[in-house]
């Protein structure tokens, strides 16, 4: 019998041959961790094992709270550099790179075939380069430091095929709301996806990432679009070790197979206070906005920073407009491109890369009553730091757009 | 060995992230679990700290810790006198967070439609069996890893034990 994506990579890990619904315990190629690392340590301290098994496979990257924004932070980015040099931790981002999935694609980590987990239940990004990764706990991340290996259970796998004419004014933002609306956020609970279809053949390297990144608010475990060339284009001089490829068979037993034709969709906007309450724009058009929100791990990239300044080129905005750009390799390119100038022109304040204002810790936070729309993949209460506020969801460009009018506008036609 | 466990329920709705059960904002901060405990749910019921007891148990509807991979998610919950929850479903990563912290997390959607917030009713683990004023639900039993997880009270000591006798 065929197999799906996931049971080739555990078949070939565990070096059994095994199917959805098998537990096995495996070693991860790559684990990786955040400003969490300093808890992290602490608990890998208590197993009392000394040294890291496999130090070559950790990647810390430091962004959640960058720079430290009070004393407790700092002291936590002190204690993970502190435990970098004492474990000889060679793959250790410090607060001058950028979000954590970014900086770990970008470095060459993310790679086809390869098995990664990550304290970040956004770990799911890598699947756009045909890594199979998922986001773990603290306490796993400890204990793989500690002995090289985790449980995991082998998922069953839904392919989502999206097929369709993409429009000029929709991103893979909108297709990924579009999709989550209609499965629900947990439709995808327990389950690797595929996504696959002439959509995500044509779409760029970016923007399969923006889909396996919301991987994540589908409940998935894992989001995987096959490598093609473009994926080994954007690898080349990138990759940091060897990688065999892995694709699933013909005859693969999946659990279902959902098709979606993105065709005639409208620019997508989760509402309040959860990804999957789904509306096309069009039905709240109008809604008075305080904030606007350009960037992090899911819209913070080239792609999507040029899709916001097409629009905002020559306006002026008429909220406090924050821009993130996803790393400092982004930050930098956007400057030679002079998409920063166009963003100060509009009036937008420009973040250093990081997490921001995307998990309410600093830079942005709302008050009681306020409203912010914003192109991160959560508006869970609470979210951005006050649980009397609310936010909204949407694409680079649908943000954009609604930053010159202070209104949840349509960026269609703008 | 976990046999049995006894105790008032709390229940709530479906769908509670992560971010109601722990603010991302204590996320990044260093905290014993006893602390963590005094934030637990704030953001979905303030009050819930102050009235729950030692040995209650948590009931929910679908997709209980959807969201963020926060460990803290399922430890404050844990030190704030949970034993055990009970759910119509649960997000993948919470589910393995309360494994990993040795909490049972376990999946009944007939249970929960029995249950009323605030009786007291009876889990069963080793008969796998959900005991309630409306009457008995059957879940089938965790595999062996989960099992020893769960008996060596939580990942990490179930890997130190594992660690000592090898
Ligand atoms: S940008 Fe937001 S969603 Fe992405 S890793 Fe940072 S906090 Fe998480």
């Amino acid at each position: 019998m065929g197999k799906t994506f996931a049971e080739k990579l555990f078949s070939n890990k565990s070096g059994r041959d095994v199917f959805a619904g098998a537990i096995v315990s495996v070693e991860p190629d790559y684990v990786m961790s955040h400003d969490n690392a300093a808890a992290i340590s602490g608990t890998f301290k208590k197993i009392g094992v000394k040294q890291i098994k496999y130090p070559e496979r950790v990647v810390i990257i430091l962004d959640h709270e960058i720079p430290a924004p009070k004393e407790s932070s700092a002291s936590n980015h002190k204690e993970i550099r502190t435990f970098v040099n004492e474990q000889g931790i060679d793959n250790f981002y410090d607060v001058n790179n950028g979000i954590c999935h970014q900086v770990f694609t970008e470095q060459g980590f993310a790679l086809p075939g390869k098995l990664i987990v990550g304290s970040d239940s956004h770990t799911t990004t890598y699947g756009a380069m045909g890594a199979f990764s998922a986001g773990i706990g603290r306490s796993e991340v400890a204990a793989i430091w500690a002995t090289g290996e985790l449980w995991f259970s082998v998922p069953e796998t839904i392919k989502i095929i999206i097929n369709g004419q993409m429009s000029k004014f929709i991103s893979p933002k909108d297709i990924a709301l579009y999709i989550i609306g209609q499965i629900g956020a947990d439709g995808g609970d327990y389950k690797a996806i595929e996504f696959t279809g002439e959509v995500v053949d044509n779409m760029s390297v970016a923007d399969r990432m923006v889909l396996t990144n919301m991987a994540a608010e589908m409940g998935a475990k894992n989001g995987y679009v096959l490598p093609d060339q473009k994926t080994l284009d954007y690898l080349k001089g990138r990759a940091k070790v060897d990688f065999t490829p892995i694709y699933s068979d013909e005859d693969a037993n999946y659990y279902k197979t959902l098709t979606f034709d993105i065709s005639n969709i409208s620019a997508s906007v989760a509402k309040p206070h959860t990804v999957d309450n789904y509306v096309p724009i069009t039905e709240v058009e109008g809604i008075k906005l305080d904030q606007a929100l350009i960037g992090t791990c899911t819209n913070g990239r080239l792609e999507d920073l040029r899709d916001a300044a097409k629009v905002l080129d020559g306006k002026k905005v008429k909220i406090r407009t924050l821009v993130i750009p996803a790393s400092w390799n982004v930050y930098k390119d956007a400057m030679k491109e002079g998409l920063l100038e166009i963003f100060i022109d509009a009036g937008a304040i420009i973040l250093n890369p990081g997490c921001g204002p995307c998990l309410g810790a600093h830079q942005g936070v709302m008050a009681p009553g306020e409203r912010t729309f914003s192109t991160a993949n959560r508006n869970f209460k609470g979210r951005m730091g006050c649980r009397d506020a609310e936010i909204y969801l949407g694409s680079p460009a649908s943000v954009a757009a609604s930053a010159i009018t202070g209104k949840i506008t349509n960026p269609e036609g703008k | 060995m976990i046999n049995e466990f006894k105790g008032k329920v709390w229940k709530y709705g479906d769908d509670i992230n992560t971010d109601v059960i722990f603010p991302g904002k204590y996320t990044y901060q260093k905290m014993e679990p006893e602390e963590m405990a005094k934030y637990a749910l704030e953001d979905l019921d303030p009050e819930f700290v102050n009235k729950v007891s030692d040995g209650d148990i948590l009931v929910a509807g679908k997709n209980f810790g959807m969201g963020s991979s926060r460990e803290q998610a399922a430890i404050a919950i844990k030190y704030a006198g949970i034993r055990v929850i009970i759910a119509k479903s649960f997000s993948r990563i919470y589910f393995r967070n309360a494994i990993n912290a040795g909490m049972p997390a376990i999946k009944s959607p007939e249970a929960v439609e029995a249950i009323e917030n605030g009786e007291e009713i009876v889990v069963d683990m080793k008969n796998g069996k959900i005991i309630t004023s409306k009457g008995e639900f059957v879940f089938p039993p965790y595999p062996k890893t989960v099992m020893e997880i769960l008996e060596n009270n939580g990942l990490i000591n179930f890997i130190k034990n594992k660690i000592k006798n090898s």
